[in-house]
């Protein structure tokens, strides 16, 4: 079990490195790590996994419904819902199955629903319905007024993206993975496999899988390709106060327009309620801020979907950046003669896909002469549960007899118990801020922001950094 | 197992309007009352204020010292005080449930006391766009930091806002050894004494920008400024590692949502009368969580008013009907409280502004008939300052008429 976050590299030279440890970097690492025979690096150039876009999306397990037909994101998407919908189930992630009402707002779009109810049927997806205003206004009481008809996609689901990643990581660290932390790779060269420089140093690999997300059209020119061209399209969200989660019961989107799937307000599985993601083409793959004006454009639309989600309080936004490309569809290339595999262009649907994905570049990987060996299965993993429809430690009063700890609550507005707290600090991928501590937690993740807990909450952990005792 | 237990007082939280309720109750013999608090210390908000302003004139106190002042009392009368227990949701009536380190439990009382306060909002809530850098956070999290955890906050340190909680926050920088770049209020001008504005300029040095709004957090892992904007359009950073989002207080009302009480649309809190029931039988409400936010004293004070009520209740008396409502218009924002009943006893009302007013005029209508009209003692009152209003005018309240509208106009 290695992760490092400093210091030199090791000297051996891996069968396969892994640029990137997003969800889908942690996918590959997770699937390469069930053959016991291969030695895996997973590198990484944040402190922690799972900092790029893969922490910040809308958290929806898509069915692919409204997948371009025909396409590999469409086969991958449909895949990974399936696959990812029993991994949940398996290791504990929360997953709600609330579905999606694509809610048509006038005429044009109450005509297209038919149409998007067939080319779901392409997909493969055959559940959809058509609702009219009584059946849409008995399951969403709180829409706003003016909506003509909906699409029900029973299938459409909410999941926690962060344990997914983390899920992935520590599965594929405990079967014998190297996570690499704060290792940024910054040329490869060619010699005798490969050569990766990095800000921690030189590091050896005989196989290289780009999953780089949204540098990865950057690690694919070092290699010599030009297949495409990251564009950061930027969706600004707003997370509502738990409060409004009665208001909401399923994902509500929009009809899909020229400009894009447009702003959609949807549950989350800690019990809040999202709106966004706004979508605009930039130049910066750092611009992950938000912007007076996004905001201000978030809120008028939501004015419109649910309007009294307006009057309850915002406790997070934040901004993810989509690796949009100027492709249609996703770019996964394995370049057999360079012992190479492309991951790039994983845009909007890449938390859903992250298994088939996974899957998909481990054959790539064989077909490009990798001897996989033996597949073993893999220890099976239990995480901590940060969704509201199943139940929390605090609610749990074996776990409480077992250890009062998880009956002693620090951040009291997200119900996070001293005992997750210790647990995270202790895990296999431990977080090394605060933030991380919130991603495998939730603490300070509440309306407080802090008030009541945050220094309660760093004192806990800054204890656990310096491998004092939590008790 | 979830436990099941009895008393006949639950209170929820331990602050100084619930310590001040709990000790009442208990002396007056209500026979067992406990008090839930899930902070592992009692005092409320308090035990963080190193800094004096508790008390009374006589006897002026740090918060911690008050709030081990009313600690003592409540526990001295024969109160429960139990830390690190917090209250949940509820079952039918006035019945709670909670959880501890010694699991979950259901307690059913006769009475409950809801005294949950009130918060600062934090930069999420306020819509400030930018990054999400470390170095974010409220005068609460501030003041805990320094004085209950000696944690390093920073070394420039932006405040946002000029009222009481804000020099506040920027005494406790100072205290922490750092630098107080500048108070920043949207406002014309501090909303603080005249004496505390200008120490902090004059004495401490620390610049007040007003008219300007923070629009805007830099910086990637840790903050290294934030935007401002005057009124006149201007815009400057301002460099810092840190930015204190005082005051902007909203109440902690979770629990009283939960539970489907009548909240009052001004105050955000439960909607009561002077008398402090809710509109849910058995259960009172009193402190911060009726008015975001007033002085210590006046929430132990109304903690004190309340155990009467429950005591009365206890006795026998019957639950009183909803009241009329009080509302205010703008530039008025809250009056608490924001119920009349007629024929009980009245008590004064306290109320906000969103804008300075000079030698305001305060007239009480309802159904367009004018109840009352009052000059306000301070000739200018400013935002986030209290406003007081007489309840001379109760007695004309129609209790069958229609909402009562306090306006300046
Ligand atoms: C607003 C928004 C909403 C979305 N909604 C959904 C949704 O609801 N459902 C869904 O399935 N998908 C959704 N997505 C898409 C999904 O989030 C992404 O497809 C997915 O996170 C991509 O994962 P990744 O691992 O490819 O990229 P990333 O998470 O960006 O990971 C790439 C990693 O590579 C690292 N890296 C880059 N360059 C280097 C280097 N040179 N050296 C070392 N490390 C490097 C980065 O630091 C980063 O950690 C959404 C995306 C956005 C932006
Ligand atoms: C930063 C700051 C500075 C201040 N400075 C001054 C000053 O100088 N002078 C002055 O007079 N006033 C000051 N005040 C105001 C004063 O602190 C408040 O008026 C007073 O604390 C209000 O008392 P309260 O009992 O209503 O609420 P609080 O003091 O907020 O107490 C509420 C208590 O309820 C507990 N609680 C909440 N929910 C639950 C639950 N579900 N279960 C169990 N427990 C729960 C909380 O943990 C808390 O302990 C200041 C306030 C702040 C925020």
């Amino acid at each position: 079990m290695t992760v490092t976050a400093d210091g030199p590299l090791p000297e051996q030279t891996y069968d396969v490195a892994i640029v990137g440890a997003g969800v889908v970097g942690c996918a590959i690492a997770r699937e390469l790590a069930r053959h016991p025979r291969l030695s895996v690096a997973l590198v990484e150039a944040q402190d922690d996994v799972g900092q790029g876009t893969s922490k910040a999306n809308t958290a929806i397990l898509h069915t692919g419904f409204d997948a371009t037909p025909g396409t590999q994101e469409a086969r991958l998407v449909r895949e990974g819902y399936r696959l990812l919908g029993a991994y949940a189930a398996e290791t504990g992630i929360p997953v709600e199955r609330v579905g999606a009402l694509l809610v048509a707002w006038d005429e044009e779009q109450l005509a297209a629903l038919p149409g998007l109810a067939a080319k779901a049927g392409h997909n493969g997806y055959t559940e959809t319905r058509l609702l009219g205003t009584a059946e849409l206004y008995a399951r969403e009481p709180h829409l706003g007024a003016g909506a003509r008809g909906a699409l029900h996609i029973p299938g459409e689901s909410i999941i926690c993206p962060w344990t997914t990643t983390l899920a992935y990581a520590t599965q594929a660290v405990r079967a014998g993975a190297d996570l690499h932390l704060n290792t940024a790779v910054r040329h490869v060269a060619r010699a005798d496999g490969h050569r990766l420089s990095t800000s921690r140093g030189t590091l050896h690999a005989r196989r290289l899988v780009n999953a780089a997300g949204l540098h990865a059209d950057t690690l694919d020119r070092v290699l010599g390709h030009r297949d495409f061209t990251v564009t950061p399209r930027r969706g600004q969200l707003l997370v509502h106060d738990k409060l409004a989660r009665p208001l909401v019961r399923h994902i509500l989107l929009p009809v899909p327009t020229a400009l894009g799937k447009g702003v959609l307000v949807a549950p989350t599985v800690y019990g809040n309620v999202l709106l966004g993601p706004t979508a605009e083409d930039l130049h910066d793959k750092r611009a992950t801020g938000s912007t007076a004006e996004g905001l201000a454009a978030l809120r008028e639309q939501g004015r419109r979907i649910l309007p009294a989600l307006l009057d309850e309080d915002v406790t997070a936004v934040y901004a993810g950046l989509r690796a949009a490309t100027e492709h249609e569809d996703y770019r996964i290339a394995a370049h057999p003669g360079q012992a190479y595999v492309t991951v790039g262009g994983i845009r909007s649907t890449g938390l859903t896909a992250s298994l088939a994905i996974a899957a998909h570049v481990t054959r790539l990987l064989a077909g490009t002469g990798l001897d996989l060996g033996p597949a073993a299965d893999l220890d099976p993993l239990t995480m901590p549960n940060l969704g509201e429809a199943f139940p929390r430690p605090y609610q749990r009063p074996d776990l409480i007899a077992a250890d009062p700890a998880y009956g002693t609550l620090v951040c009291h507005c997200e119900r996070v118990s001293r005992g997750e707290i210790r647990d995270a600090l202790r895990s296999t991928v431990p977080p090394r801020t605060l933030d991380g501590l919130r991603r495998r937690t939730r603490a300070r993740a509440g309306r407080c922001q802090g008030f009541y807990c945050g220094a309660a909450v760093r004192e806990l952990f800054e204890r656990g950094q310096t491998g004092g005792d939590t008790p | 197992m979830t436990t099941v237990r009895r008393t006949d007082v639950l209170v929820v939280g331990a602050g100084p309007a619930g310590l001040a309720a709990a000790a009442r109750l208990a002396a007056a013999g209500a026979g067992r009352v406990e008090v839930l608090e899930r902070e592992t210390q009692p005092g409320g908000v308090p035990r963080h204020c190193a800094h004096g302003g508790f008390g009374t004139w006589t006897r002026p106190l740090t918060g911690p010292g008050y709030a081990a002042l009313l600690t003592d009392a409540a526990e001295r009368a024969g109160a429960t005080l139990r830390t690190g227990t917090t209250a949940l949701d509820w079952g039918t009536g006035p019945v709670l449930t909670a959880v501890g380190p010694g699991g979950p439990e259901t307690i059913e009382a006769r009475a409950v006391v809801l005294a949950t306060g009130a918060r600062e909002r934090p930069r999420t809530a306020r819509l400030v766009p930018g990054t999400r850098p470390a170095g974010v956070c409220t005068t609460g999290e501030l003041q805990q930091a320094v004085h209950l955890f000696g944690q390093h906050i920073g070394t420039r340190v932006v405040v946002a806002g000029a009222e009481d909680v804000s020099y506040a926050a920027a005494g406790t920088v100072r205290a922490a050894g750092a630098e107080v770049v500048a108070l920043v209020t949207e406002h014309p001008r501090a909303q603080t004494g005249r004496t505390r504005a200008q120490a902090a300029r004059l004495v401490h040095g620390i610049p007040l920008l007003t008219g300007t709004t923070v629009t805007e957090l830099l910086g990637r892992a840790r903050l290294s400024g934030v935007r401002v904007r005057h009124r006149d359009g201007r815009t400057a950073v301002l460099s810092c590692d840190t930015v204190v989002f005082t005051g902007d207080f909203v109440p902690d009302h979770e629990l009283a949502r939960r539970g489907g009480l009548t909240l009052d649309p001004g105050t955000r809190g439960p909607a009561v009368a002077g008398s402090l029931h809710t509109s849910r039988p058995g259960v009172f409400a009193a402190g911060n969580l009726l008015h975001a936010v007033e002085p210590a004293g006046t929430a132990a004070h109304e903690g004190a008013r309340a155990a009467r009520a429950v005591l009365d209740f206890l006795a026998g008396a019957p639950w009183p009907g909803p009241g009329v409502p009080v509302t205010v218009e703008a530039p008025l924002r809250w009056i608490a409280p924001n119920r009349v009943t007629p024929g009980a006893r009245a008590t004064r009302h306290v109320l906000r502004t969103g804008t300075p007013l000079t030698r305001p005029v305060l007239y009480v209508r309802q159904d367009g008939r004018l109840l009352h009209r009052e000059r306000p003692r301070p000739a200018t009152v400013l935002p986030n300052r209290p406003l007081p209003l007489s309840a001379r005018w109760h007695d004309h309240v129609d209790p069958e008429g229609g909402e009562i509208r306090v306006s300046t106009t």
